[in-house]
């Protein structure tokens, strides 16, 4: 579960945000809908652990990702949040399977291919385990974001604006690919977006 | 999966930054180990020569030249002494073993020495055929001579007066080979080695002495020089003074070949320079490549960040990209050394041998490796330094 209190950041020499108070249970989606400058990538960050807030606090599974140190925070990220980013970026040096169980690596958890594999081949990329990535097609490569963001069953998949370069069709199809895996990963999906488009898809919404 | 792999596989990736940087390194690296090499060679060269050795009794002159002349056969002898004084030093009670040598002629510039059993004793050197000498006129010859000049037991020759010259030839007193020392990689390889005696005969020549002529020292009161080794520390400090009134002096092997390779250095230092000049370049090579990897994969890194990797992670990473680097370099660097090595052996094969079976690494090259991956991993160390620093919400808010 996911959570947030009067949550408040400010940049350094930029604009401050106040955030309405969420809440997010297992298994259920939440739309975050805002217009460009409200600060959906910094609230964004802030679910994540990647920024800290200026007052206010993030709670997910019961613990304070806001009052962690900077590697506790990394290592809690890494086992109980994905991230599926707007463009689907890889660790070049490394193919499609390596850079699926790097997230375990890092993370600390042990690595285990066979998952790795399974995750592949549920999102029908099971012929692609050892391509490289940038041979991968951008639809392709997408997949293989999502997969990877699953790869630690993360408690919440975090995805930002991850329809904003898709056309209605594909949109929808990635939609409900992410809402598909994390029912079936057990995660909360929160989508932070400014796409009109998938309004009327969630039921559950915040607008910022 | 471990951070050593995905540091492998990130310099893997860029082949041509990478080609660079290792070139770099293995030449830097390569020259030097070659001079290790080299010096650590011509030094076993020398020593074995050398071989316990301590000092060299022969006329006053340039020490170094009695050694060259004496202990190497590569340089003129600076005179001759009387063998009566020598004797004098020989049954010091503070020498251990004393090897007289008599010379001043050669066949076919090989070096005729007169000697004991002694001098081939001292450098254990076997006969491979034949015997040693017994009397007068009889020679032991070295492996090298016997190879080269394609002599054979039971074969007589002529020696020549001096040490290269053949036109003065001795034709009254003709030499027999009987026999051939196996090889040793000592000097005794190219000598001629024979009894004193007949260093002597062949210059008396008494049909031709004039009545009356200064009756000067007959050729067998004098020798050439006397190879001692001590018994007793104190010999060093002893012997000297006992020949002070004589033509005598005393060389020390030792000394001398540390003054002429402390020359040599020179040459060998602005190699080093040189060398050392390349080293610099390429851990400057590694920096740039490093750094610019590093920028480019910004967004890569924040995205590891993302995914659990501390920032602790992200710095072990790439220092271990530079000692890849490094590592990788240097390994290469060692096989072009051993490689120039063996291509200058067989190119110089008469002057200049190389032990393959000593192919492993020089104590000194153990402290250039050292040294080289440590300044290597210290030139990864920025680019490190500013992947920790990074702001890694900012790099993925603005992709």
């Amino acid at each position: 579960m996911l959570e947030t209190n009067n949550l408040y950041f400010e940049y350094a020499d930029g604009p401050s945000f106040t955030f309405p108070d969420m809440k997010c249970v297992s298994g259920e989606s939440l739309l975050l809908l805002g217009d460009s400058g409200k600060g959906k990538t910094t609230l964004l960050h802030l679910l994540a652990g990647l920024l800290s807030p200026t007052s206010g606090t993030v709670t997910l599974a019961g613990q304070e990702i806001s009052r962690m140190g900077q590697q506790e925070r990394d290592r809690f990220r890494g086992q109980h949040i994905g991230i599926v980013f707007q463009s689907a970026h890889f660790v070049q040096s490394l193919n499609v399977i390596d850079n699926l169980v790097l997230p375990q690596y890092l993370s600390g958890r042990t690595v285990d291919k066979g998952a790795a594999i399974a995750i592949l081949e549920r999102l029908n990329l099971g012929h692609k385990v050892k391509a490289h990535t940038n041979q991968l097609s951008i639809g392709e490569q997408q997949r293989v974001a999502i997969a990877r963001a699953l790869v630690n069953n993360p408690d919440v998949l975090l995805a930002d604006e991850p329809t904003s370069a898709l056309d209605d069709r594909n949109a929808h199809e990635v939609i409900s690919l992410l809402e598909e895996q994390a029912a079936l990963t057990g995660a909360s999906l929160i989508i932070v977006t400014h796409d009109q488009r998938l309004k009327d898809h969630f039921e559950k919404r915040v607008t910022l | 999966m471990n951070l050593f792999r995905i540091a492998w596989r990130n310099i893997a990736h860029k082949p041509l930054n990478t080609a660079l940087s290792l070139i770099l390194l293995a030449f830097g690296v390569g020259i030097i180990s070659l001079l290790l090499l080299l010096e650590s060679s011509l030094q076993k060269e020398f020593d074995r020569n050398i071989k316990d050795i301590d000092m060299v009794l022969g006329a006053k002159g340039s020490p170094l030249q009695l050694i060259l002349a004496n202990v190497y056969h590569i340089d003129a002898p600076t005179g001759n002494i009387s063998r009566a004084e020598a004797q004098r030093v020989m049954k010091h009670p503070y020498i251990d073993k004393a090897i007289p040598l008599a010379y001043g002629d050669n066949y076919r510039s090989y070096r005729i020495v007169g000697t004991t059993h002694a001098y081939p004793e001292h450098y254990e050197v076997s006969v491979q055929e034949g015997r040693l000498w017994d009397v007068p006129f009889e020679a032991t010859i070295g492996s090298k001579v016997a190879a080269e000049s394609g002599m054979k037991i039971g074969d007589t020759f002529y020696s020549a007066h001096g040490l290269e010259d053949e036109t003065d030839i001795h034709k009254d007193h003709a030499f027999t080979i009987v026999g051939i020392f196996a090889e040793s990689g000592s000097v005794i390889d190219q000598l001629i080695l024979t009894p004193m005696e007949s260093i002597w005969n062949v210059h008396e020549h008494p049909e031709e002495m004039d009545e009356e002529a200064p009756p000067g020292p007959r050729p067998e009161d004098e020798i050439t020089a006397v190879l001692l080794t001590k018994k007793n520390p104190l010999a060093l400090v002893m012997i000297p003074t006992l020949i002070k009134d004589t033509n005598m002096q005393i060389a020390l092997p030792s000394i001398e070949i540390n003054r002429l390779t402390q020359n040599f250095g020179i040459g060998m230092q602005t190699l080093q320079g040189i060398a050392i000049l390349i080293m610099i370049i390429s851990f400057i090579s590694v920096f740039i490549s490093l750094y610019n990897s590093m920028k480019e994969r910004k967004y890569e890194l924040a995205l590891m960040r993302s995914m659990g990797a501390s920032r602790q992670t992200l710095f072990v990473m790439i220092l271990l990209e530079g000692f890849w680097l490094t590592v990788v370099g240097t390994f290469i660097g060692l096989c072009l050394s051993r490689l120039g090595m063996i291509i200058l052996s067989s190119v110089m094969k008469d002057q200049f041998k190389y032990d393959i079976s000593n192919i492993g690494i020089l104590p000194h090259e153990t402290i250039l490796v050292g040294i080289t991956i440590f300044v290597g991993v210290l030139a990864s160390l920025l680019p490190a330094v500013s992947a920790v620093r990074m702001d890694v919400s900012k790099i993925l808010g603005d992709a």
